[in-house]
């Protein structure tokens, strides 16, 4: 009962300015996403010596050598009756910015109207908004290694491309990497992350628990 | 020792074979040649090292060859010496599909076969830029290749009154113009006249052909009327020269007949001397008359344009040293090459230095113009330069590459060619910096040097190494026939595209999706418009009626290097090969009814032999 008191007033209590600037700081980061790309994809084969490159951004698809590697993944990929990796496809290219802006929005909000709870909420979105746009990312993956036309020229086991590291697959050595708008978000998370700490470990500081003022009373 | 092992019996032999040499019997090999095989003194690591590319590396230089009566020019690599790549100018080439697309048709006109001798790279201030490729051919054309895709993209001729283009196509220092002239005089305007009105009768020519400097389209700017002699070979003036055309003629007899008496009895013939920048000015002003189309001048009524330079005897080449104020001319019936003087050239114009005309046209003294005869060696042909004023010529009797100085005329080296060389080509020898690190002879006869492959024998190219005070036999090639003259240039200089770019198509028939291609109707003609990319031909078929008018235009719709498709029709005569991203058409009659298979005739993917379709003519 007595540590929910202190909870409430964690969440009630306003932030120090540098917790502010730390969460400023994770939201400034998000601009980055608008610009760099999030993760690439590179795969190599013997007639791809320079590679064909795939970089994914929160709201787009740009394909290396001027947007024609993308072009080329997708003839190679319809000969294994492989679906198109085309913009229209990815529904993510709709609501990954708007739900990027809305974090860094909330992420203002919290610096200016600055309470323990409005970053404890901040926080938890946003590592939720990651962990699903991981698995998203991931089941995409999946279902277009999975959602082979039966009448392909050249039938391949289903197979699932790699979300992180590499892999060979067929003559192509294919890796997946995250990119600068993926560190970006990682960092943004972690400053969040440590704002949130070092708010907790200010709050905790500042006014000792309801018990520890007791004790001298009782000694 | 394998010797102190000898039997007794061959001890005999070798004693006899000792006594045999010492009485002088005819040795197995020229004098000239014993010892040192049949070829150049050569380090053997040395040469391999130097014109070894290893697998993956790149040649340093581009070499155009000409192909002669093939046609066509062929690329090279320098030093591997590999053969990169045919360029089909003059005469169709399957491989690629040239002269039986719609518009490679249309250029090559009626003629199937070409001469093509002279290829001449595009310069600025004297320097190769990088930007076209011209050559003539003898049937009175000259084409240009477009550098940035390595593709013939305008023949330009057969022009009206010159008959044998061979004195081409030599450009000037800002390719302003390229040259033209004949070899065979005739009647201008042609006209049956027998020859034994010959000297009076018959004319030479001399043609200017304009370059526009942004597109390289070229057209036909003027003519000069010459006096019937052979114009032979051609180069244009530089730096102090700016300005002037220089051709060697021959059969300045004005003999008929058998020529090779007949046109070889003077021990001077000519160099003419062309002002083209007066030519220009007097054709603006609207000197001389038309003559079929062309406005033709008459040195004779426009006096100032050319001049002769009297030169021994039959020369070939004419070459401008890089610093335009020697004249190289090669008496290919002489043992000595002759170097004039330009500044001389022009005192001489200004006195009236001169000995006699020609037609009107005044020959000037050769004592005052000319400031060496350098001893080359026999039947000098064509001479290239390099680096610190050396000069190379080339000795088609003696079968050498004789090495001089500028200035000092001192012959330094000879090398010996295997064999008969003709002209010969040295990195960027023939501009206003040359590099003086490769030379390549062009040789006419091959003999033993090579695998044999009966009678029609390959012809042999040679490189050399030439950055020492000797030069080095490095390498033999057997090129494609037959190297007349070749531009090297240095590979940097040349930036070709790998795919046509989507956004530059405006062929009025591309398709881009496969969803668009079809059959249209329009009476009696029928419009496929047909895509190709792995591995589809689509449509996969269509029908036409027997007695249409089918036009099938193919997109190449990939943008990956290398993706090229063919479009084969069988028992039609058709091929053609169409690069990514580019439209080429077919036109035909559908003469047979049936059915008729089409396919890709270019390897472009695993699944390239399901790459076909059919044609029904019903």
């Amino acid at each position: 009962m007595q540590r929910l008191t202190w909870i409430n007033r964690f969440l009630e209590r306003p932030l120090d300015i540098r917790v502010r600037l730390m969460v400023l700081a994770a939201a400034a980061l998000l601009l980055v996403t608008y610009f760099l790309p999030l993760w690439n994809l590179t795969m190599f084969a013997p007639q791809y010596p320079e590679g064909l490159r795939l970089d994914i951004y929160s709201y787009t698809l740009v394909g290396g050598n001027g947007g024609q590697d993308i072009k080329e993944i997708n003839v190679l990929n319809h000969y294994i009756g492989m679906r198109d990796l085309v913009h229209e496809e990815f529904a993510e290219f709709q609501w990954m910015p708007f739900v990027i802006g809305a974090l860094g929005l909330l992420m203002l909000r919290t610096a200016v109207q600055a309470t323990g709870a409005a970053l404890l909420d901040v926080t938890v979105l946003f590592i939720y908004f990651g962990a699903f746009s991981l698995w998203s990312f991931g089941y995409k993956l999946y279902r277009y290694g999975h959602d082979l036309s039966p009448t392909a020229a050249v039938q391949v086991p289903p197979f699932m491309p790699p979300l992180f590291g590499g892999q060979q697959i067929a003559n192509f050595e294919v890796y997946s990497y995250p990119r600068a708008s993926s560190y970006a978000m990682a960092a943004s998370m972690l400053l969040l992350v440590g704002a949130l700490g070092w708010a907790w470990w200010q709050s905790r500081r500042a006014a000792p628990r309801d018990d520890e003022v007791a004790r001298p009373a009782a000694s | 020792m394998e010797s102190q092992r000898l039997h007794a019996p061959v001890r005999v032999l070798v004693l006899a074979a000792a006594v045999a040499a010492a009485t002088q019997c005819t040795p197995s090999r020229p004098a000239s040649r014993a010892g040192g095989g049949t070829a150049v003194q050569s380090d053997l690591a040395q040469a391999a090292q130097k014109t070894y590319v290893a697998p993956g590396d790149l040649d340093e230089y581009y070499m155009f060859s000409s192909g002669g009566h093939s046609g066509q020019i062929y690329v090279y690599g320098l030093p591997s010496m590999r053969h990169l790549s045919t360029i089909p100018v003059f005469t169709p080439y399957p491989a690629t599909g040239y002269g039986f697309d719609d518009d490679s048709k249309k250029m090559l006109g009626e003629l199937t076969w070409g001469d093509a001798h002279h290829p001449a790279l595009s310069e600025t201030k004297g320097d190769y830029d990088g930007r076209w490729l011209f050559i003539n051919e003898m049937n009175g054309r000259i084409a240009r290749i477009d550098l940035r895709d390595f593709k013939t993209k305008q023949i330009l001729g057969p022009i009206p009154n010159l008959h044998g283009n061979h004195a081409s196509s030599f450009v000037t220092p800002n390719t302003e113009y390229a040259m033209m002239a004949t070899r065979f005089s005739r009647p201008v305007p042609n006209r049956p006249v027998g020859v034994d009105r010959y000297a009076t009768e018959y004319k030479g020519i001399i043609a200017g052909i304009k370059i526009d400097p942004q597109t390289g389209e070229m057209s036909l700017a003027w003519q000069l009327l010459m006096p019937p002699f052979d114009y032979d070979l051609g180069d244009a003036g530089k730096n102090a020269s700016d300005g002037w055309m220089f051709f060697t003629s021959y059969n300045t007899e004005r003999a008929t007949g058998k020529l090779e008496v007949t046109a070889s009895q003077r021990d001077r013939d000519y160099i003419a001397a062309v002002d083209w920048r007066a030519v220009d000015k007097a054709a603006a002003s609207g000197a001389g008359d038309m003559i079929d189309g062309v406005r033709v001048i008459d040195p004779q009524k426009v006096p100032g344009l050319v001049y002769l330079m009297p030169c021994g005897k039959s020369p070939h080449g004419v070459d401008v040293a890089p610093n335009g104020n020697w004249i190289v001319g090669s008496g290919k019936l002489q043992g000595v090459t002759t170097v004039f003087n330009f500044e001389k050239m022009q005192t001489a114009i200004r006195n009236k230095d001169f000995t006699g005309e020609e037609d009107g046209i005044p020959v000037l003294t050769y004592e005052s113009i000319k400031d060496a005869e350098v001893p080359v060696g026999l039947g000098p042909l064509h001479t290239q330069f390099g680096t610190d004023d050396f000069a190379y010529t080339s000795l088609f009797v003696d079968s050498a590459i004789a090495k001089w100085k500028l200035g000092t005329w001192e012959v330094v080296d000879k090398a010996p060619m295997s064999y008969s060389i003709g002209h010969l080509a040295a990195a960027e020898g023939d501009t206003v910096s040359p590099d003086g690190n490769y030379l390549v002879g062009l040789n006419k006869l091959s003999h033993g040097r090579h695998l044999s492959v009966g009678p029609s024998q390959p012809e042999s190219s040679q490189l050399l190494d030439i950055t020492e005070e000797k030069m080095k036999l490095l390498y033999d090639a057997f090129t494609e026939p037959e190297p007349h003259y070749a531009q090297i240039i240095k590979a940097d200089k040349v930036k070709p595209i790998e795919v046509y770019p989507k956004e530059e198509n405006k062929h009025p028939l591309a398709v881009w999706d496969v969803n668009q291609a079809g059959v249209t109707r329009n009476g009696r003609n029928v419009t496929v418009k047909m895509v190709a990319v792995r591995s589809t031909l689509t449509p996969t078929d269509f029908e036409v009626n027997e007695g249409d008018t089918v036009t099938v235009a193919i997109t190449n719709i990939e943008q990956t290097t290398d993706e090229l498709h063919g479009f084969g029709l069988l028992d039609y005569n058709i091929n053609v090969v169409i690069d990514p991203g580019e439209t080429k058409t077919v036109t035909f009659t559908a003469k047979k009814s049936g059915v008729f298979a089409f396919y890709c005739t270019n390897f472009c993917s695993a699944l390239h032999q399901e790459m076909q379709g059919y044609m029904v003519v019903k």
